[in-house]
């Protein structure tokens, strides 16, 4: 593999606080040096002129739905981490719920395999219980060897008190996160978006704030039972949840927890007259549990913005409402919205911006990655921040166009992404 | 007050179009809370004229058009004025049910829709078990969709004959229709109002021309946050209270297929929220008692009531006919293809 020079950027590297005019020389898939403006000499390297734009690790999204094995139609491993490639990310997070579900060694090596094609690295995470069916541990040890790391029964929540702290007990004596999608089930049967006014006038059932608070809570009282456990909280929505999780962290828990673009940057309105595409769970909420989400990303709480990229077939989504699946995609969107809405309208650092988007959720996750140390691992996104574009779903590289942001015009726009040194997108 | 945001021109100008973002035709009636005032009294008005009108005319007006009604719901009321008063208007019908047709193999609606187009029908009257089902219809196919029930969220031609029948019982013309004819009117709505599209697209309607509703039921048929749905409307949870406030009241049945797990004491809620005649006759002697039906008779209603002198169950019923052919006719002016 060609060494790359990427030369001119202002290099942001949240992890050692870097943010300055830097080269940086990627070799043999690994950062090889970053140094001042013209101090590398690469005469083998591949250059590439990174004026103007802010150059950062590789992004981490921990919550993506890649659909495969089981779910090509949708998307498959190569389309979902081309669309990562094109948002940015490097390193994604795959979600269990596969067909068959990840809950065997096998499949966990599947999805890294080398014929999947992927254009970002793939860490699978794993079905807390057999089939997510709740009623028996999967092998945590065998599933991390094989490459998981983190579990999770994702869209089916862990509900029984006894199982769910069986698996903060056995992902903790492997220093494995246990993932919860918070929503108390047996509260939101028939339920397709958030509770209250504007759910009763569109005739349709709500899912309450509770649903999600509740298991958040019970989730947390679990936690202190147990030793070196380790929670993290799937995409939160609601302020109620949040202060759960912002208490528990000031009483020492190890909680942590994400927050997508969809609910930083929508509210229930976008729901419309029942256009799909704003149908996800958990639903997008009230304009106050909204602006809970921008405090908790602001004030440190949130470790994480994830996406919960969830793909689904034209045919899926074009149905009526109640029968239409959840989810959005959102790899190709999150960089633009974060850029738009936390630093430009909230004002956060950059810096602070893109710790959200790489180092916090490596973290997070145990992944080694998101960082532009040194000997780390040759991730490097390149985006233009002034640059304004209007996003169009029609010419997402994902297999599935479902997004409520189509036609938004959306702040920082990514033109190159290295993973391990390789060029997965260019612009 | 909530408001629903519509998919804004803007967006629709940047993209490669999703379906929720495509046009409806302005023929489709599928929110009573779409119409304009002048709306409202232009269909009135439609038809007072087309009930009058001699029949042998009236049957040229839509004469071979074709319309096509999408029932995926049992009807009787609705079904069979719809389909008199396309009739009467000389169009064709057909019926589609979810029985009996290619719905059962699991032909999608955006599908079953495109084929009815493709068969040349001009007008979809839709009734489906899925809130918003017609705005998905109207989208996929740019056909004028009637709204003849969906989920829990409309029902609009009732709305609309439930104010003719209103206005009748009040001896207001059509004609007088405007945002103040129903003031000093306030109707109670009772029952199961969670589930029901009735109240719903009543509320939105009556309250337009000045009228107001109360709402009353049980906490669990009726959430506190159902009065932000427009204004004028307010809750009772009392049901005589409600009464001797009301000069007209509306009873709703439980709807049993919607309960979703919903557990309801019956001999209680009798006891509560039932129209008998003592209960009438002691709260609002003189209130026309209406009930979009179906009855379910000794549950919310008693026999006495709903057959009694001040019940206008059965001028409702009437009232469907020419409301239909009105926004038929409406919906199917000038749209010659």
């Amino acid at each position: 593999m060609k060494a790359l020079l990427i030369r001119g950027g202002r290099v942001v590297d949240p992890a050692s606080g870097l943010d300055a005019k830097r080269d940086v020389l990627l070799r043999e898939g690994k950062v090889a040096a970053v140094e001042n403006p013209g101090q590398i000499r690469a005469a083998d390297a591949e250059v590439c002129d990174a004026k103007g734009l802010v150059v950062a690790p590789g992004l981490v999204d921990i919550h993506v739905h890649l659909r495969e094995p089981g779910q090509g139609y949708k998307e498959t491993i190569a389309t979902g981490t081309a669309a990562a490639a094109a948002g940015g990310f490097t390193s994604v997070c795959a979600m269990p719920n596969t067909v068959p579900v990840n809950d065997a060694p096998e499949t966990t090596r599947w999805m890294q395999a080398f014929e999947r094609k992927a254009s970002a690295h793939v860490f699978p995470i794993a079905a807390a219980t057999r089939g997510s069916m709740g009623e028996a541990l999967t092998d945590y040890a065998a599933l991390k060897e094989a490459g998981a790391v983190a579990v999770t029964d994702d869209g089916k929540p862990i509900l029984d008190d006894a199982m769910m702290l069986e698996a903060l007990r056995s992902a903790a004596v492997l220093d494995l996160p246990v993932i919860q999608h918070a929503e108390d089930t047996r509260l939101t049967g028939g339920c397709s978006m958030n509770a209250g006014a504007l759910a009763f006038r569109l005739g349709l059932r709500g899912m309450s704030v509770e649903a999600e608070s509740n298991l958040v809570e019970r989730d947390l009282e679990l936690l202190k039972q147990v030793k070196n456990g380790h929670l993290h909280v799937a995409h939160l929505s609601t302020r109620k949840a949040l202060d759960a999780v912002r208490a528990a962290r000031r009483a020492g828990l190890h909680v942590t927890c994400e927050v997508t673009p969809h609910h930083f940057a929508l509210t229930e309105e976008r729901v419309g007259l029942y256009d799909t595409n704003a149908k996800m769970n958990p639903p997008l909420r009230a304009e106050s549990d909204r602006a809970a989400m921008v405090e908790g990303l602001l004030d440190g709480t949130v470790d994480a913005v994830a996406t919960d990229h969830a793909p689904h077939a034209a045919h899926e989504k074009e149905q009526e409402f109640d029968r239409a699946p959840n989810g959005i995609t959102g790899l190709e969107t999150a960089l633009g919205l974060a850029i738009s809405i936390l630093h430009i309208r909230h004002k956060v650092p950059l810096a602070g911006v893109l710790a959200l988007l790489s180092s916090r959720p490596a973290q997070a996750m145990g992944l080694k990655r998101g960082t532009l140390a040194p000997g780390a691992a040759g991730d490097v996104v390149a985006f233009d921040p002034a640059d304004k574009w209007v996003f169009r779903a029609a010419e997402s590289r994902s297999k599935s166009k479902n997004t409520p942001f189509d036609g938004w015009e959306l702040q920082g726009r990514v033109r190159l992404t290295v993973s391990e040194g390789r060029v997965v997108f260019r612009r | 007050m909530v408001e629903i945001r519509r998919p804004s021109r803007k967006a629709r100008k940047f993209s490669a179009p999703s379906l929720f973002q495509l046009p409806i035709h302005p023929g489709s009636a599928i929110s009573a809370g779409d119409f304009s005032v002048a709306q409202v009294r232009q269909i009135l008005l439609a038809a007072d004229a087309l009930e009058r009108e001699d029949p042998l005319r009236r049957a040229r007006r839509l004469a071979k058009r074709r319309v096509a009604l999408l029932f995926y719901e049992a009807s009787t009321r609705t079904r069979t004025s719809f389909e008199l008063a396309a009739k009467a208007l000389g169009a064709d019908t057909t019926l589609v049910s979810s029985l009996s047709s290619s719905i059962e193999k699991g032909e999608s609606l955006r599908d079953t829709g495109i084929t009815l187009k493709a068969l040349g029908a001009e007008c979809i009257i839709l009734r489906s078990p899925y809130s918003g089902a017609p705005y998905l219809l109207a989208q996929a196919t740019g056909l004028p969709v009637l709204n003849a029930g969906d989920g829990m969220a409309e029902h609009p031609s009732q709305a609309l004959l439930d104010l003719r029948t209103i206005l009748q019982l009040r001896g207001i013309r059509a004609a007088a229709v405007n945002e103040r004819c129903l003031r000093g009117i306030t109707l109670t709505i009772c029952g199961d109002i969670l589930h029901s599209r009735v109240a719903r697209s009543n509320a939105l309607l009556l309250t337009k021309l000045g009228a107001k509703v109360i709402f009353c039921g049980p906490e669990k048929l009726l959430p506190e946050n159902a009065t932000e749905i427009g204004p004028g409307i307010s809750i009772e949870r009392d049901f005589e209270v409600a009464l001797r406030r009301s000069q007209m009241v509306m009873m709703l049945r439980i709807q049993a297929e919607r309960l979703a797990g919903l557990k309801i004491d019956l001999d209680d809620y009798r006891s509560r929220y039932q129209a008998n005649a003592e209960r009438i006759a002691a709260c609002a002697p003189k209130a026309p008692v209406l009930h979009p039906g179906p009855i379910i008779r000794g549950m919310e209603i008693t026999s006495e009531v709903a057959d009694g002198p001040r019940s206008a169950i059965a001028a409702q019923v009437a009232n469907g006919v020419p409301i239909r052919m009105a926004l038929l006719a409406r919906a199917l002016k000038g749209g010659r293809r």
